[in-house]
């Protein structure tokens, strides 16, 4: 028999709550010959603030309405309608769905039309972002989640719905971490582990497990793809929050590093309503910085240069508010814009094949080499 | 220009050098206007065989009209062309117009300006009295074949058929056969009426300046008439009559003092039977009182009593002067015949496929003392080409000018519109472009044209200011037909959008909440007929009042037919002519459009 997926009955309840209230405003509205309309904060940087004291993002108040009785919003309206409609289903039938799965569910022709309710799923996944944050509730408590990215691997176990997972024993490819990690799904077993090393991607993840970089150094290896997912980001808070394990990334010397870095510390702007929940102000960056490109002795080889939008996308980092305060951060990005180019963390094969796991993240770590 | 040497030599230069002024006046001799015509009978608009073929149907209609409505009688004229051989064709014109009495036939066909028109002012479409005659004229020319005319004057009496052949160097008609049709043969089912044929050279082609063309234009600007065309491969056209109202008839005017030149007022002085100044003045123009009359021989140093034998070449320029100088009312402008509004929408209305129509008659103007009047239509859209310059026609006393676009007042008046404030596009010096056809129309007792041929109206600055003033109204009217047809297919889209969403919202929200979706589609619904009112009236096919204050909607002189405009619901059948005249509503304001609509195509 199948197993209930989901969250527990509370939140369940607590989510339906919400959008009963979202379908009797629009009733409400309707039955009243007025524009019905919905209330969407708005997920943008100027609506969202960096808290000194809790060293996070956090979204502001500024809402757009969203009308029926206007051209530009009606179609949006009819599919923030139609697919908090769908996760009211997903919700009762006790289900979860992928962010593609909602879309076909609510896919169709308009009736007397030859208009499809989505384009395509971009459109839906932006709308169900909106209903998110217009209720107040998470994408995991409307039981969606994502495609699946990120992997995991060290000295852990994990219960994912009720199967015990060794992540010990998980050969080359290792456990796919989910989309959904909330404490409903996943608990923490038995853990060693004294710290969590996340990778950029898993090419430079592959690397490390295959030199058993975690057992060596006792801990556990993560990757997220490039820019970690939210199953990612919530399961390293998590680790971090919960069983006070220290995060350290290592990632590409380039803007979009850093700003991987900034999103697993601060959170991102377009969800910073979930920062709370997913931010890891105490996370630590190791590597790749400017400075190892001599300290290390590389080849010219490996230098990619800075193009006009690597060097804006780096002044823009610098100057969000989190970053400006910190000086060695001043100086690593003035250093790798000084440089002209960026590196990539496969840069240092060019040493050694396992000069990354064998000496440059043990000499770092050791010499407590971090940036914060 | 001295000739060679060896020409010089030979005799007859020699002879001719030396040639008497008795021996030359032997040369010497009257040339009769048929002589000259025949020699230049391009100033008649007989260039080419195309053309020729247009003006002989174009003379014999113009006429066929002129006579139909003097007598008072709607005109029902049939035109056939019948090709005999590739380049001859026989070209036969019916009226049931009141005919022609017997004795005045030779010299209506058969003689070059003769007529009834010249001598007068009166607004009409012939006015030389060249016209049919010269058609006739051409057709022997070029096939040796005479004319034939039947005329049935009365319903008891018969029609006559007579063979009529000109002889050019004596400017008259000789009769080649005579006939009398005691029985009433059928022809004229009126009873009365006038046949004429001609064989002649000719070329039929359809498109532009084509015998079908001008019928079309000739269909607009005379929507009482009814005429019906057989082609030379033996196809029925028939323009229906728009109206059943026969135009007033144009009164006749004497001359007015500030339009005639020097030359002719010491003609006039000539051949007057007045015998005093005074009188002369008073009787044969318009507009002098005594009290005028006075002034101006007062201004020319004569008195009233001035014999008019006594009056000189210096006495006559003087009061030429005088006339100049005087205040004198204008001409009275009861002696033109505009088309109307109503009648030039009926025209356009059962001749061009267009969604917007629109007309105006400017008050009457003079220029050089003649009294004139512009009239202005347009039609917008429907099934008009849209990438294409506009197109532009000209009417002078109700008759199509197809020839010489650019020499005409009228056509420089389009170009110096600004069409670019009424929504429509032109680049400079040239025609606007768009879906549009402008018609103007000058009405007057003597249409200044600038050839015999009568192809273009010639520029005088008041008739072109007009023209402009006429263009600008309805180029306004068309601005805010252009803005709300923009805002309607805006409002018609929001429509829609709401429309199509509310249906899934309705259910949506009903599998969240409960709340029926029907209640809830009604009540959305009414908020998106609200919401978009304007569009909702526009297309509304039940008939509901339209609340809105749109300037257009009580314009007697708009017509807009909104099942003809892109995107309509549905492309209903174009109103037929003859059903649409009267006051069924078409011209009112009291039923909806839509509904008028559907009766007139019915």
């Amino acid at each position: 028999m199948a197993r209930k997926a989901g969250t527990g009955k509370g939140v369940r309840e607590e989510t339906l709550g919400k959008i009963g209230n979202l379908g009797t405003a629009v009733a409400t509205a309707a039955l009243a010959e007025h524009d019905p309309f919905v209330d969407v904060p708005m997920r943008t940087i100027s609506n969202t603030t960096y808290s000194e004291a809790r060293r996070l993002l956090q979204m502001g108040d500024a809402t757009l309405r969203r009308n029926l009785f206007n051209t530009a919003q009606a179609r949006k309206f009819m599919q923030t309608v139609l697919l908090s409609k769908g996760c009211k289903d997903l919700l009762e039938a006790q289900k979860t769905l992928s962010l593609r799965g909602m879309y076909y569910k609510s896919l169709h022709t308009i009736a007397g039309t030859n208009e499809k309710t989505f384009e395509d799923q971009e459109e839906s996944d932006g709308i169900l972002e909106d209903i998110e944050v217009a209720l107040a509730t998470l994408r995991e408590n409307l039981h969606l989640f994502a495609k699946k990215r990120g992997t995991m691997v060290g000295n852990i176990t994990v219960v994912d719905n009720g199967d015990t997972i060794d992540c010990r024993h998980m050969g080359t490819g290792g456990y796919a971490i989910p989309s959904i990690c909330e404490p409903s799904v996943i608990q923490f077993g038995k853990c060693e582990a004294k710290f969590v090393l996340h990778v950029e991607k898993d090419t430079v993840w592959s690397r490390f497990n295959e030199d058993r970089f975690w057992e060596t150094h006792n801990c556990i290896l993560t990757e997220g793809s490039g820019q970690p997912p939210r199953g990612v980001r919530r399961l390293l808070y998590r680790l971090n929050k919960e069983l006070g394990l220290p995060i350290i990334c290592l990632l590409d010397c380039d803007p979009w590093g850093h700003y991987i870095y900034s999103v697993i510390k601060q959170g991102s702007i377009n969800l910073a309503f979930e920062s709370e929940r997913m931010a890891i102000p105490d996370a630590r960056y190791l590597g790749i910085r400017a400075a190892d490109f001599e300290r290390c002795g590389l080849s010219g080889d490996v230098k990619i240069s800075l193009n006009d939008r690597d060097t804006e996308r780096a002044k823009q980092i610098a100057e969000y508010p989190w970053f400006a305060k910190k000086k060695p951060w001043q100086k690593e990005i003035q250093a790798m814009l000084r440089n002209g180019f960026k590196m990539e963390v496969e840069s240092l094969i060019t040493k050694d094949i396992s000069y990354v796991t064998e000496v440059y993240v043990p000499e770092r770590l050791k010499a407590k080499d971090w940036l914060d | 220009m001295e000739p060679t040497p060896d020409v010089a030599m030979t005799k007859p230069a020699t002879r001719r050098r030396g040639a008497s002024a008795e021996e030359m006046s032997a040369q010497q001799r009257e040339i009769s206007v048929s002589e000259f015509f025949a020699k230049n009978r391009h100033l008649l608009g007989f260039d080419n065989p195309r053309k020729a073929l247009l003006t002989a149907v174009k003379e014999a209609v113009d006429n066929a009209l002129d006579a139909c409505e003097e007598a008072g009688i709607l005109p029902d004229i049939r035109v056939e062309l019948l090709q005999r051989s590739e380049t001859r064709f026989k070209v036969t014109v019916r009226d049931n117009g009141p005919g022609i009495v017997r004795r005045q036939i030779e010299n209506v066909f058969g003689r070059l300006l003769y007529g009834s028109k010249f001598h007068r002012l009166k607004m009409s479409r012939g006015q030389q009295g060249i016209g049919i005659s010269a058609a006739g004229m051409y057709g022997l020319m070029t096939t040796g074949q005479p004319v034939l005319i039947i005329s049935k004057t009365h319903k008891k009496k018969p029609a006559v058929e007579i063979l009529l052949k000109m002889d050019t160097s004596k400017n008259r008609a000789d009769v080649v056969s005579e006939t009398e049709h005691p029985e009433d043969d059928g022809i004229f089912a009126d009873g009365h009426g006038t046949q004429v044929s001609i064989e002649m050279e000719g070329k039929y082609q359809q498109g532009r300046q084509s015998v079908d063309e001008y019928l079309d234009q000739t269909a607009i600007a005379n929507p009482h008439a009814r005429i019906t065309f057989v082609t030379p491969t033996n196809e029925t056209v028939d323009f229906k009559r728009g109206t059943n109202e026969l135009p007033p008839e144009a009164k006749e005017i004497l001359p007015h003092p500030r339009g005639i030149e020097l030359g002719t007022l010491i003609q006039m002085l000539e051949r007057t039977d007045r015998s005093q100044v005074g009188g002369f003045l008073q009787e044969e123009f318009s507009r002098i009182s005594p009290s005028v009359s006075r002034d101006i021989c007062a201004k020319a140093g004569i008195t009233a009593r001035t014999w008019v034998k006594q009056v000189g070449h210096a006495e006559a320029e003087a009061i030429y002067k005088a006339i100049q100088e005087v205040k004198i009312m204008a001409p009275a402008t009861d002696c033109l015949v505009p088309i109307g509004t109503k009648a030039l929408l009926s025209g356009l209305l059962k001749e061009v496929k267009a969604e917007f129509f629109t007309a105006c008659t400017r008050p009457a103007d003079v220029y050089r003392g003649n009294p004139f009047l512009i009239e202005v239509g347009l039609a917008f859209g429907g099934e008009l080409p849209k990438d294409e310059l506009i197109r532009v026609i000209r009417f002078a006393n109700r008759v199509p000018l197809l020839y010489q676009q650019a020499a005409c007042s009228s056509f420089k008046a389009v170009l110096e519109t600004t069409w670019k404030n009424y929504g429509i596009s032109q680049s400079r010096g040239s025609l606007p472009e768009g879906p549009i056809v402008v018609m103007v129309h000058m009405a007057s007792v003597w249409v200044p044209f600038t050839s015999e041929s009568k192809e273009a109206i010639a520029d005088y600055d008041e008739i072109r200011k007009e023209m402009k003033l006429a263009l600008q109204e309805v180029g306004r009217k068309l601005g805010i037909y252009m803005r709300r047809r923009q805002r309607m297919r805006h409002e018609g889209e929001r429509r829609s959008i709401f429309e199509r969403y509310i249906g899934e919202i309705s259910q949506a929200t009903e599998a969240i909440t409960g709340t029926s979706a029907r209640r809830i589609y009604d009540s959305l619904l009414k908020v998106a007929k609200r919401k978009t009112e304007e569009a909702d009236a526009v297309l509304d096919e039940e008939g509901r009042r339209v609340k809105d204050a749109d300037p257009l909607r009580k314009d007697d002189s708009v017509i807009i037919l909104p099942g003809r405009a892109p995107g309509a619901p549905e492309a209903d059948e174009a109103p037929r002519s003859g059903k649409v005249q009267g006051k069924d509503g078409l011209f009112g304001d009291d039923e909806p459009r839509s509904t008028r609509k559907r009766k007139g195509t019915v």
